[in-house]
């Protein structure tokens, strides 16, 4: 057997580890168009602000491909795919064959229309490359000022990262809110409050139509409103979508993104696909979509890896969940945290002055979403709760109270978490 | 029965001096015991990081921060890598994983008490609720 993942993030080594645990003698290869070994995208923005320095990057030991016999084509793009031929097509038309592929691809930042947009000083943030290059060009150009298009995860990270490196920064989002794809409004409140104390200039429902430049380089954001605010950086950061570049023009299915069904395999029998690139199943919401959050792609990676190798395997379905901590202010959110149909019950408790959110929304009695923020303290009990569909209805009343733990639920479910391995609580 | 005495155990384990009373008292940052005892009338329990087969603790680690011992097979964290990003905390279904309050910004968990042959927990325990085997 032939195994390649084109992919180097979370979904291609959960894969990896997969396939070696059933098959240690396969030639197995890994082609990333991205020169490093391997390293942590989440951590961009702990690395711009120089919270970690580059070594802490890799979240895989250096030696793991060595380990897991891996031959590493770096720093060349997988341009296409001969579906028929089983071969990946690398620039200058480089072929490489494979029996079984897993296309893990990831994300890439959407860059909207603006006019200005080829100019110096402009900049996405998802990658390693990304946060270097930022930091060269704030270096050089003695940035005082930058932009941020976008108030959702990547656009917050990367504005609390500049400020950090003591740049005044203003951001720009579209909508009447911050974070308003996972938080509610009590949520973003307190974290716009925040954002604002530590320097943060925020203006929402705006966005950037226009770039000035003063020799080729950024000078001025001139907004929809007519607001022109100075600046030498703009980062751009108003969200990300599959990257699927690569199955363009072949026979493989996609809507936004790849579409796998449950062994995440593609209509294709011998080609996979997996995290940021695909869409799996939302086990919340009962349709597939992509769900670009690292555990859901390490996860999904396993998955495929493991059926890849032969071994049967079901995805049991995601749902998105994100943990950010922000100005210093701890936030996880999960599900549905912001249901704008009718039928959801929401339980809330709100301390502004601390601060402390929490908020649970459930559908029938059972919890489908949550939000906790300044207090995230076994978070993940609740998250369980959705996971496991399970009936709140008994225990709703200390869902939100000092005394809720695994000892209020059910018994029959605290016996269910311990099932297989673990010892009876 | 809800001693508690566990807690203690855990704490003076996890602290610097070893001393009970300076772990408690007198030193910065002040250790955390890295379970949880939960008490509800005339039930009680300690729990501690269940070192889960099918870990989702590992798969949400985006720093490798969080790794399985090759030898003993607990789920450990390594301070040096672990920024504080708190997904770990965000999906375990046990509640296990605390954040490390004062000092650096880690998570805090049980690591069996690494070295001692048994975890300081079962082998204090007075009733001998709590136990440790090992299972494949």
């Amino acid at each position: 057997m032939n195994y390649v993942i084109i992919g180097n993030g979370p979904s291609a080594i959960s894969a990896v580890r997969a396939i070696r645990e059933v098959d240690l003698r396969s030639k197995l290869t890994i082609i990333s168009d991205e020169p490093y070994l391997n390293y942590s995208r989440p951590l961009i923005s702990y690395l711009l602000s120089k919270r970690i320095e580059k070594d802490k990057m890799p979240f895989c030991q250096e030696n793991f491909y060595e380990e897991n016999q891996v031959q590493l084509i770096l720093n060349k793009r997988a341009k296409s795919l001969d579906v028929k031929e089983k071969n990946i097509i690398l620039s200058h038309k480089e072929r490489i064959p494979f029996d079984r592929l897993l296309i893990a691809t990831g994300g890439a930042p959407i860059i909207p229309e603006f006019r200005g947009r080829d100019l110096f000083g402009i900049f996405t943030f998802t990658k390693l490359q990304d946060a270097e290059e930022i930091a060269r060009y704030i270096r050089y150009n003695k940035v005082k000022e930058a932009v941020v298009v976008g108030g959702g995860l990547i656009g917050l990270k990367a504005a609390e990262a500049i400020i950090e490196l003591k740049i005044k920064v203003t951001i720009v989002e579209l909508a009447d809110r911050i974070l308003a794809a996972t938080f509610d409004k009590n949520a973003s409140s307190v974290i716009e409050v925040a954002l604002e104390k530590i320097g943060g200039n925020l203006l929402t429902n705006n966005t950037a139509v226009e770039i000035k430049s003063k020799d080729k380089r950024v000078s001025e954001v001139i907004l929809r409103d007519k607001k022109r605010i100075r600046a030498e950086l703009v980062i751009v950061a108003i969200g990300v979508r599959p990257e699927i570049e690569v199955v363009k023009g072949t026979s493989i299915k996609t809507n936004k993104g790849i579409l796998v069904n449950n062994f995440m395999q593609t209509n294709i029998k011998d080609i996979y696909a997996a995290g940021d690139c695909c869409e799996a199943k939302d086990s919340l919401l009962g349709i597939n979509r992509p769900i670009p959050i690292w555990p859901v792609a390490a996860s999904q990676g396993k998955v495929a890896g493991y059926n890849m190798a032969g071994v049967k395997r079901e995805y049991s379905g995601s749902f998105t969940m994100n943990s950010i901590e922000l100005c210093g202010i701890p936030t996880i959110s999960v599900g549905q945290t912001y249901p704008q149909k009718k039928g959801y019950e929401v339980l809330e408790y709100f301390d502004k002055d601390k601060p402390i959110y929490k908020r649970i929304v459930l559908k029938n009695n059972r919890i489908v979403g949550a939000i906790f923020l300044g207090d995230i303290e076994r978070a993940g009990i609740y998250t369980g709760l959705i996971k496991d569909r399970v009936d709140a209805g008994s225990f709703k009343e200390h869902l939100l109270k000092e005394d809720f733990g695994l000892i209020i639920l059910p018994k029959e479910y605290r016996k269910h978490l311990v099932t297989g391995t673990g010892i009876e609580v | 029965m809800g001693c508690r005495l566990c807690e203690v155990y855990c704490l003076v384990q996890h602290s610097r001096t070893k001393n009970i009373i300076k772990a408690y008292k007198g030193e910065y940052p002040k250790p955390q015991p890295r379970l949880i005892v939960e008490e509800k009338g005339h039930i009680s329990f300690a729990l501690q990081c269940r070192h889960c087969e099918d870990a989702p603790c590992l798969e949400a680690c985006i720093t490798g921060a969080m790794y399985r011992d090759k030898n003993t097979a607990a789920i450990l964290c390594e301070e040096n890598k672990c920024v504080g990003c708190w997904m770990c905390i965000m999906v375990c279904p046990f509640g296990v994983i605390g954040r490390n309050r004062e000092g650096k910004k880690v998570i805090s968990k049980c690591d069996l008490c690494i070295g001692a042959e048994t975890p300081v927990c079962v082998k204090n325990c007075p009733n001998e609720a709590i136990i440790h085997e090992e299972r494949k």
